[in-house]
């Protein structure tokens, strides 16, 4: 089969882009650890409530983790348990979740922090919130007729500036 | 008379023909249908609307995604596959068009079904329809008949060609049956898939013959069938780009070995990589997730196969043609041929969608796009444009061919504007869906909300605001595209319409017959298929949770 010399070069380089962009991927989640949700951890979606850490669920200082914060949330249509998450700047913070009913998404919109959330299995994400602000969270799965009703509150803010508003 | 015993075939056969245009009908139908239903999407989420009648959002939705992504696709193609076996391989034998008659209503009755029970509200479960939400049996079954019908449609094509084969040992097959046979392998595995979803899981669990399912088990069977679907739309799309449009230009095939080999790479890396849509979701391990997204990256190789060629091929009918410069050729192209300038806009639409496609499925980088609205956007490139504007293009010619009518220079004047209409429509609407989404999140599959005041929600309205324009350009161009294929369809000048089909260069080399060995690849796409998916759905089995009941209140 006849390949003209600039197809040539052209497959090369497109090839050897694609390699190269799939090696910094691979880098970046196998040595850098950046992952999206792969839990793979399993509950009984009818019993939340009956198992740790869902019988708990909201923000937690933990002590002797690989991170500071661990926000424990249960989706159900149409709402998210907590209603509002409060965490400080720069913390990291592991997002602990589940649905007791349908598939739910959980995003907080304009980060990095999204996930599907399924009957019979915990999601988890784990970050460092390094922006203040205050992110909209929304369900990103369709999940009946209240859907785009289905939202919640992130908000990341400064310890040291909120005592100088007080 | 003895004209008609031509050994060359230079038309369809006016039996096939009826089949063919049969499916050509509810193709257009479905886009008539499902672009009023995308109409009302874009206004109720401007938030100056609100629909009558207590239909709900979501249920037009489901209509428009069916429609649309489903209906419009499988049948328009299976129309224009039907064509090009009886065009290249010849008439096929009654048995075989009683065949795909049997599926074309297998598939109508299906669609039928399916529909009545959206209609119904008994079915709001989009076109995915990812359990636990539980629809009516009857759309289970409808769906059901729709992909059993599409088999018995591919059936007799399949026949067709390998009859060719056995009548002419030794020959390269024609490239256009080839192709369409690769599409219709393509679609045959891929629907192994949803049909085991559908038929030995949601349909029992729907009767209420089974109480629970297995949730990530669905979803992973539904996107094994799920990208390979976007190759099965887009693969029809290649055929006409390689085999049509030189003709179109007066070129010959750029070359048939590589068509074919980038037909082959298609096939092979579209099934084996569903898993890069579920990248945000849990129960499946990130390291067979990051083996499917390389899998997935594979096809950027035919497709610069494909980039190749074509652009290979304007530039050297342009310089026959005498044009000069870097850049003459360009000016040389027939611009004012709606056969050739809407499937030249699929192509343009097609960079930045496969550029839009590559982040989506870059592992890490999902999270930032998985459900927003940037993927609308992206597929609105891709299949609503790309793939779309080939599709008209294709049935200009089509349908007054297999009509007996002539495509008028009136009408095709009328398909350069829905061209123009489309592209503008879709690129103000499909902008607005990137960047909203790309930069502040904004969900998909979502009604007007403001999301009790959040400064964010209401910084997205403006973006709806422009797609609700550029949403209702694009249902005028539908509009038009619909009064240009009904007056070819029954009242343009009787004639005869070309099928246009580009040749090989007399000096051609002979195609390497590995790529014309079906069993080769065949092997090898079965040997990927089982190498990216049985570690995880052996996972998926073995650590399963409680199953699920089903939810079927929550609309
Ligand atoms: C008048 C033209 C069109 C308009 C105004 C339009 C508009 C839209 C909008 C606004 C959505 C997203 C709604 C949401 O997520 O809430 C959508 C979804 C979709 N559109 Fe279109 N569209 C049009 C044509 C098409 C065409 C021609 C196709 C396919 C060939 C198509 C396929 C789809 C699919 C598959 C979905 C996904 C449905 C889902 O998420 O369940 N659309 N469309
Ligand atoms: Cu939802
Ligand atoms: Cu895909």
């Amino acid at each position: 089969m006849h390949l003209h010399k600039y197809e040539k070069w052209w497959l090369v380089f497109g090839t050897g882009t694609l390699i190269a962009f799939l090696i910094i991927l691979g880098i970046g989640a196998f040595h850098s650890g950046s992952h999206p949700n792969n839990s793979r951890k399993t509950i009984d979606y009818e019993r939340v409530e009956d198992f740790e850490p869902f019988n708990n669920p909201g923000v937690h200082k933990v002590e002797g983790k690989d991170w500071d914060y661990e926000v424990v949330l249960i989706a159900s249509a149409f709402n998210y348990n907590p209603a509002e998450i409060e965490l400080p700047l720069n913390a990291k913070v592991k997002f602990i979740a589940t649905t007791k009913d349908v598939i739910h998404g959980f995003q907080a919109t304009g980060t990095n922090i999204n996930m599907m959330l399924e009957p019979g299995y915990i999601s988890e994400y784990t970050t460092v919130v390094n922006k203040t602000g205050e992110y909209l969270i929304v369900c990103n799965e369709y999940c009946g007729t209240g859907h785009a009703y289905m939202y919640s509150k992130l908000k990341v803010v400064d310890p040291n500036a909120a005592n100088d508003s007080e | 008379m003895q004209q008609t015993i031509v050994n060359k075939i230079m038309k369809v056969d006016p039996r096939d023909g009826k089949l063919a245009m049969a499916n050509i009908y509810v193709a257009f139908i479905a886009l008539l249908v499902g672009g009023l239903a995308g109409l009302l999407q874009v206004l109720v989420r401007s938030g100056q609307f609100t629909l009558p009648w207590g239909i709900g959002y979501y249920q037009v939705l489901t209509v428009h995604g069916i429609l649309l992504g489903l209906i419009l696709t499988t049948y328009f193609i299976m129309g224009f596959q039907v064509a090009a076996i009886s065009r290249t391989v010849g008439p096929l034998t009654n048995t075989q068009r009683k065949i795909g008659w049997i599926g074309f209503w297998c598939m109508t009755i299906g669609t039928v079904a399916a529909a009545t029970m959206v209609l119904l509200n008994e079915a709001t479960v989009l076109y995915t329809f990812y359990a636990p939400l539980k629809a009516h049996w009857i759309f289970y079954l409808g769906l059901t008949l729709v992909v059993v019908g599409s088999w018995l449609l591919i059936v007799p094509q399949f026949m067709r060609y390998i009859a060719w084969r056995k009548e002419h040992k030794g020959e390269t097959s024609p490239l256009l049956a080839f192709m369409v046979t690769v599409n219709n392998l393509l679609w045959f595995v891929a629907t192994l898939g949803v049909a085991t979803e559908v038929l030995f899981i949601l349909l029992p669990w729907s009767l209420g013959l089974v109480e629970r399912v297995d949730v990530l088990l669905t979803r992973t069977l539904f996107w094994y069938f799920g990208h390979a679907l976007v190759y099965f739309w887009l693969l029809p799309a290649y055929m006409a780009w390689y085999t049509i449009v030189p003709k179109i230009l007066g070129a010959k095939i750029f070359s048939d070995a590589l068509a074919r080999l980038s037909f082959m790479l298609f096939l092979i890396f579209s099934v084996p990589v569903g898993i890069h849509h579920q990248l945000t979701e849990p129960g499946i391990s990130g390291l067979w997730k990051f083996i499917q997204v390389v899998l997935t990256f594979f096809v950027i190789v035919p497709s610069l196969i494909t980039a190749f060629s074509m652009f290979a091929t304007f530039e050297l009918r342009g310089r026959q043609l005498g044009s000069k410069g870097l850049l003459g050729w360009f000016k040389a192209l027939p611009w004012k041929d709606s056969r050739f300038l809407l499937p030249f806009m699929g192509m343009v639409a097609f960079i930045p969608g496969g550029a839009g496609g590559i982040v989506n499925a870059s592992y890490q980088m999902n999270q930032l796009v998985h459900n927003t609205i940037w993927i609308t956007g992206h597929f609105h490139l891709t299949v609503a444009t790309t793939v779309a504007l080939t599709f008209f293009g294709v049935a200009f010619w089509l349908i007054p061919h297999l009509t007996g009518r002539v495509l008028t220079p009136k009408l095709n004047f009328l398909g350069v504007i829905t061209g123009i209409l489309w592209a503008t429509g879709m690129f103000i609407m499909s902008s607005a869906m990137h960047i909203v989404g790309l930069l502040s999140g904004a969900p998909r599959r979502s009604e007007y909300s403001e999301y009790g005041g959040a400064t964010q929600a209401i910084e997205w309205i403006p973006y709806q605001i422009a797609q609700a324009v550029g949403g209702t350009i694009l249902f005028i161009a539908i509009l038009l595209i619909t009064y240009v294929v009904i007056q070819l369809a029954f009242f343009a000048p009787k004639g005869e319409q070309d099928f246009p089909l580009a040749e090989l260069s007399p000096g051609a080399e002979k195609t390497p017959a590995i790529l014309e060995n079906f069993k080769v690849w065949g092997v090898i796409l079965v040997a990927l298929i089982i190498f990216a998916y049985t570690i995880p759905i052996f996972d998926i089995i073995q650590n399963a949770p409680p199953g699920s009941k089903g939810f079927n209140n929550l609309w």
